[in-house]
């Protein structure tokens, strides 16, 4: 455990390599980038397994002494952060392995790998940050990777909106972020976790100050997870490669804002109004999203939405002093959500298209894809047994023990949608006739199916870890000397929870399965709602309308003055001395005679007032 | 000699000098324009040789000035005809406004 600073620095050595000779490696780059995340993987399971035995480990360095202020980087090696290390390496050292089949024989595959290693070290480096200045920098460097992983088809000219759209829209949190890591050091004299905690705990930090702080990083997470009203980015930035909306979309980075919650955890409790912020927000977002879910078409859209969604039921969770089931959510959806998009990526490499109206039937040819991606769909769906579930279980008795009634009930609806549209999902890729013009098509190679079937295992077991029939280890060792608290609930809650998966279900399979239902039942009953619902609530317009508008009205505004009376004054200054300049070339004639003329009259001239004055100037 | 005032001297040398001044900066043909500077120095020598007759310490010194001013003259006409016939050569005028190579 002494030696976790290691883990990050594999795909940061691989990133380098890459960087280095990834021209002359070209597709031998995967090796490279594959087993320098299968070394983090190893390790990070090691830390793991040191952890469950020992206590936390944490050691800092000196890095900047200011007068009296001492700066420190380090590590840390908690509960949390032991179990993100290993999510958060699985997943990579996964994508990393599907990508050598899902990107071969693109151009700039080396630079794919650079910038996933650039990225994985960015986010390992991430959940081990003892300090919120650390925390900040990786943050914004996994930004940085996000961004360019969106953009990697850059040719394309939606994929460089997408990756411009990504980078400000998380901005716009990271600056609430920053504002609220300043005022927290103003506070409290300190960046690390523990000096917070402790200050907030002993009483040093006034109740406003907790919930304005509270609240400010809340919005660096909102940015950063996609929640509403900061979301609309997310489903953008399904233009980059699939493996990487597998890994940064789905797995890893979005949780980022989860895990940052996770991480200040004691300072939101601390403020009613923070946690209540948190779970509005994180309620409001999981059915807003669903809904928008129930009727996109793009197959890597719903699953965006439906991120965006689970996201909600994550920060809900937390919100509803839910800790476990929110790190427990996060766990479970990072392999369930991977596994989703990673099949969805396999199906997208078999049949070229993303629009799910012109798939179906691909069941039979899809012999591996298929059942993975049915897996996929009932975890996420929250089918009893699968990993999904018991963390979704554990959400809503959160909600409900902590006395959000409305939330638990708006949790419920959202888990309905999200049955419905993941089965929605699943029965018009896979059930139904054949299309004609998909003749070719064939499984993935095994690089692309062993990391889904690795994803597959634990999108099953992945839940048992934490279960109310078999004992809650995860949840017990999560909350071990952190007082978190863990929360027991009614059975009534977990029954409805199950009824309105399977309801969800039953009716994507009367109206896309069976097809017993009229497939627009709902846009030629309610038109409008449908029409709202398709175009995203229009928020994406409305921001378009009011900010980018707005910001261009301004900038016009702006850019009037700079050209007329900026430059205008510039160039009245330059005409001047140019005039000048001119005239003065224009004396200079070379004609002597000239010159002399000047001279003599100039001497004319001083002599007359020499006469005048009487041999004196002024 | 004792009739002829001062002022006629300086007169005449006035007179001179602008005619040369005249001639300098009005004359196309440089071996005019060389003459008029030749009768603006000559002007200047009356003035020497008055001022060392008539001056308010009347000496041998202003006549030697003369004197250099003439060699000194000479010499230079000597350069400027040499300038002037090498142009000459070259450029096939002796127009001084056609002569403005020194400005670039």
């Amino acid at each position: 455990m002494e030696n976790a600073w290691l883990i990050p620095l594999f795909p940061l050595l691989s990133f380098l390599i890459l960087l280095l000779f990834g021209r002359q490696l070209k597709e031998a780059s995967a090796y490279v980038g594959i087993l320098l995340t299968l070394a983090s993987l190893v390790y990070s399971v090691i830390v793991l397994a040191g952890r469950l035995q020992g206590p936390t480990f944490k050691t800092e360095a000196g890095w900047l002494q200011i007068g009296d202020l001492q700066l420190t980087v380090g590590f840390e090696v908690n509960q949390l952060n032991a179990l993100m290390l290993v999510i958060v390496s699985l997943v990579s050292f996964l994508v990393h392995t599907y990508s050598k089949g899902y990107m071969h024989g693109d151009e700039r595959f080396p630079v794919f790998y650079g910038y996933l290693g650039l990225f994985t070290f960015a986010m390992l480096g991430l959940v081990i940050s003892p300090n919120l200045l650390q925390t900040y920098i990786f943050w914004e460097l996994v930004g940085l990777g996000s961004f360019l992983l969106i953009g990697f088809y850059f040719y394309k000219e939606s994929a460089k909106q997408a990756a411009k759209k990504a980078f400000i829209m998380t901005r716009i949190g990271d600056v609430g972020l920053l504002i609220g890591m300043v005022l927290l050091f103003w506070q409290t004299g300190s960046f690390e976790y523990d000096d917070i905690f402790a200050a907030v705990e002993a009483g040093e930090v006034s109740g406003t100050m907790i919930t304005l702080t509270a609240i400010l990083i809340f919005i660096g997470a909102v940015g950063k997870s996609g929640q509403f009203p900061l979301h609309t980015w997310l489903p953008d930035a399904m233009e980059g490669p699939t493996p990487v909306s597998a890994l940064i979309h789905a797995a890893t980075m979005v949780a980022a804002g989860v895990y940052l919650v996770a991480a200040m955890f004691p300072l939101f409790e601390a403020s009613e109004t923070a946690m209540m912020t948190v779970a509005v927000i994180g309620a409001v977002t999981a059915i807003f999203a669903a809904s928008i879910g129930l009727v996109q078409t793009d197959i890597k859209r719903v699953l965006a939405y439906s991120t965006v969604s689970q996201l909600g039921y994550m920060m809900l969770a937390l919100g509803s002093a839910g800790y476990v089931a929110g790190v427990f959510h996060l766990m479970t959806h990072a392999f369930f959500k991977a596994l989703l998009f990673l099949a969805a990526g396999s199906v997208i490499h078999a049949v070229h298209t993303q629009d799910i109206e012109k798939m179906g039937g691909l069941w039979k040819k899809l012999r591996l894809t298929g059942p993975l991606f049915l897996i996929g769909t009932l975890a996420i769906s929250g089918v009893p047994l699968f990993s999904g579930f018991f963390s979704k279980d554990e959400i809503l008795i959160s909600a409900w023990t902590h006395g959000n009634t409305f939330l638990f009930w708006l949790a419920v609806i959202a888990a309905f949608f999200t049955a419905f549209y993941m089965f929605r999902l699943f029965f018009m890729v896979f059930a139904g006739e054949a299309r004609s013009q998909m003749k070719n098509v064939h499984e993935s190679p095994v690089t692309m199916t062993a990391p889904m079937m690795v994803l597959g295992i634990l999108a099953i077991v992945a839940g048992y870890v934490n279960t109310p029939w078999f004992g809650t280890f995860l949840g017990d060792w999560l909350v071990e000397g952190n007082g978190h608290g863990h929360t027991e609930g009614p059975v009534w809650i977990m029954l409805v929870a199950t009824l309105v998966s399977l309801l969800g279900i039953l009716l994507a399979y009367l109206m896309y399965g069976r097809r017993t239902m009229e497939r627009d039942w709902l846009s030629s009953r309610l038109p409008i709602t449908y029409s709202i619902l398709y175009n995203k609530y229009f928020i994406d317009e409305f921001y378009e309308r009011s900010f980018v508008y707005g910001a261009k009205a301004v900038s016009l505004f702006l850019r009037f003055i700079e050209v007329f009376l900026v430059e205008g004054l510039l160039k009245v200054v330059v005409g001047l001395v140019q005039g000048l300049g001119r005239s003065g070339a224009r004396v200079q004639s070379g004609q002597t005679q000239t010159y002399g003329m000047a001279a003599f009259l100039g001497l004319a001239f001083l002599m007359l007032i020499f006469a005048i004055t009487g041999g004196y100037f002024g | 000699m004792t009739g002829v005032p001062v002022s006629a001297y300086l007169a005449l040398a006035l007179i001179l000098f602008c005619i040369g001044l005249y001639g300098a900066l009005t004359k196309r043909n440089t071996i005019i324009v060389l003459i008029s500077i030749e009768l603006m120095l000559n002007a200047v020598n009356i003035n020497l040789v008055t001022f060392s007759k008539f001056g308010m310490n009347p000496s041998i010194t202003g006549q030697v000035f003369a004197v250099f001013v003439i060699a000194v003259a000479a010499a230079e006409v000597a350069v400027g005809i040499a300038i002037l016939l090498s142009l000459y050569r070259n450029r096939k005028t002796v127009n001084i406004d056609e002569m403005d190579q020194l400005k670039h």
